[in-house]
């Protein structure tokens, strides 16, 4: 075996004399209830590992998909890139400009979400294939902290990824953005976690990677359609419009649309609760598909 | 190997040099009757190092009068339609290293994941140092290796193990000591993906021993591995069980029966045999492990028949 890297005659961290005791087997219980009692603990942690101990298991959980993705450089990039470039050719199509000022904003609240779905479906039917998900059921891990981790890691990807695109579309192309910027990028915000939320929701029903894909023409390309990018909710056919009113896209674009017109009030604020109440349900209803006992 | 070997007069229980003679205060845990000495791992000088009663098949010893690692009673399965366990029974002793055998597909996995409390069972009572199976309270107490690796194959082999480390509220010296007693130091930077796959059963393994647990259940965890790791790995387990703590360690070879102080032979959900490998050979008179699981399974056939 190679022990190249670490001897373990080198002097760890935190022992000061000595090498460092080794744990010893049912420390972990010892540990699990907080005894202190007995000798005291050679391999005294460091500073930050101790503040890593006392880290929620949520932050823990965003890090590590942080750390997967951070790997998988061409993710990233299409990721942070693509939206600036879609972005980029809505203004080059409808370069009279009027047309631009309308559909710019949609398509900043439409990427967080759909991206965050794909990405989410994917990464955790990836969880439930590879062991990984069984594995951490074994462990002290709440399914709250996973699904909140998996929320907030991707929820920090769409800060950057509205705030590139959001300053390509400005700054580039031109777009016009009459309220606060920080309002669309908490729209970004909201988006991507119901993004996120309904992507692991649906994970529990694909079994493979294929099918996980093959949900976003079915759960995210309709609400597309009817959330009023192609024409406005209100002059659709009675049905679909009635449809259009249960489904969270529609929402998401209306908000955005009145941030980027500079309204406030109510015409901003109804549209975010709106979305963030469907985050929440449809997070709540992802951690009932992450069950600990599988058949 | 450029580390010092151990001196010539080992003493099993306690590794320690002389100069860390405060570690070796007894903990309050080692107080414990049923505990066999707080023995301890990784950080002793080679992992080739064997312990000679760590491995040897011993005489039938006397099962402890010890309260049972795992107590099974009535366990129904059903995955799909098949019918995986139908009334099973089983307890395995604390403090020893017991050998799951029996060929694939005889219900092993599906009796590990129903200890480790991940699979859904539809009777019966399975009771895990004390509680029941996947009860909060254990999962800093039971480790799991599942028979799919359960590692992120887009982090490196070190960032896999911070990560299980910090949900168990382990720190960094635990974590590069799990990687040494895997023999993996060498890989620790490398992403898990690049791994071979022998390579990957051993971050599985390593995940599993964070923070000493006091029952490790390891499915299948030397499939893939060549003859010389599997050796290692196996008295890592020896090593691991005088320590005090439990072990059940499934696997389809046979002749890694030696290596197990106690063994379940399993057979379509049923068990056919608990017992030591000496017993097993006395009881069916054949010179070794397959040859006596064979001759057992034969007459348990035509136990069926009659």
């Amino acid at each position: 075996m190679n022990n190249s890297d670490i001897s373990p005659a080198a002097p760890l961290k935190g022992a000061a004399a000595g090498p460092p005791a080794p744990r010893q087997f049912g420390q972990a219980a010892a540990d699990a209830r907080g005894r202190t009692a007995g000798p005291p603990r050679p391999e005294a942690p460091a500073a930050s590992e101790s503040a890593s101990r006392r880290m929620p298991l949520f932050v823990v959980t965003a890090g590590r998909v942080l750390a997967q993705l951070r790997r998988d450089h061409r993710t990233v990039g299409l990721m942070l890139f693509v939206p600036s470039l879609l972005v980029g050719l809505f203004a080059w199509m409808f370069s009279s400009g009027v047309l631009f000022q309308r559909v710019g904003p949609i398509v900043v609240a439409l990427f967080p979400f759909i991206f965050m779905f794909t990405v989410a479906s994917i990464a955790t039917l990836r969880e439930r294939a590879g062991g990984t998900l069984e594995r951490l059921m074994t462990t002290p891990i709440r399914r709250a902290d996973i699904l909140v981790g998996y929320a907030l890691a991707f929820s920090l990807i769409a800060i950057v990824q509205t705030s590139l695109t959001v300053a390509f579309a400005i700054g580039v192309c031109g777009l016009e953005v009459e309220g606060p910027l920080v309002q669309l990028l908490a729209f970004s915000v909201v988006d991507a976690i119901a993004g996120t939320a309904l992507g692991l929701l649906v994970s529990a029903f694909a079994r493979t990677e294929f099918q996980a894909v093959q949900f976003l023409p079915v759960v995210v390309f309709p609400q597309i359609l009817l959330g009023g990018v192609f024409m406005p909710r209100e002059q659709m056919p009675a049905v679909l419009k009635a449809v259009s009113d249960y489904l969270p896209l529609s929402y998401a674009i209306e908000g955005v649309e009145s941030a980027a017109r500079g309204l406030g009030g109510w015409d901003l604020w109804r549209p975010f609760a709106i979305v963030a109440v469907f985050a929440l349900a449809a997070l709540a209803l992802g951690s009932l598909t992450l069950a600990r006992r599988t058949p | 190997m450029t580390e010092p070997t151990p001196p010539a007069t080992r003493r099993p229980r306690r590794l320690q040099p002389p100069s860390a003679a405060s570690a070796e205060t007894p903990s309050p845990l080692c107080a414990d009757p049923t505990r066999r000495g707080g023995a301890v791992l990784g950080l002793e000088p080679s992992p080739l190092w064997t312990d000679p009663t760590a491995a040897a098949p011993a005489a039938p010893a006397p099962i402890p009068a010890a309260a049972p690692a795992v107590s099974i009673r009535g366990l129904m399965v059903r995955r799909g339609r098949v019918q995986v366990f139908d009334g099973f029974d089983l307890d395995l002793a604390a403090g020893r290293l017991t050998g799951l055998l029996g060929p694939s597909g005889c219900g092993k996995s599906t009796l590990i994941r129903a200890i480790v409390g991940v699979q859904k069972i539809q009777g019966g009572v399975v009771n895990v140092l004390g509680r029941p199976a996947g009860d909060a309270a254990l999962r800093h107490r039971v480790a799991y290796s599942a028979q799919a690796d359960g590692v992120y194959l887009d982090l490196t082999v070190s960032d896999n193990i911070a990560y299980f480390a910090r949900l168990a509220r382990q720190g960094r010296a635990e974590v590069r000591r799990v990687i040494e007693a895997v023999g993996l130091a060498g890989q620790a930077k490398q992403v898990a993906g690049r791994l071979s796959g022998g390579q990957l059963r051993r971050v599985s393994l390593a995940i599993a021993l964070l923070g000493g647990p006091d029952l490790l259940v390891l499915d299948e965890p030397t499939v893939g591995l060549d003859p010389v790791l599997r050796a290692d790995l196996w008295e890592l387990f020896g090593r691991l069980a005088q320590g005090g703590a439990s072990l059940l360690v499934s696997s389809h070879v046979m002749d890694e029966a030696a290596r197990c102080d106690d063994l379940v032979l399993m057979r379509n959900g049923r068990v056919v045999a608990q017992t030591t490998l000496a017993g097993l050979l006395l009881q069916t008179g054949q010179p070794d492990a397959e040859r006596a699981f064979l001759e057992l399974i034969r007459r348990d056939t035509a136990g069926n028949k009659s």
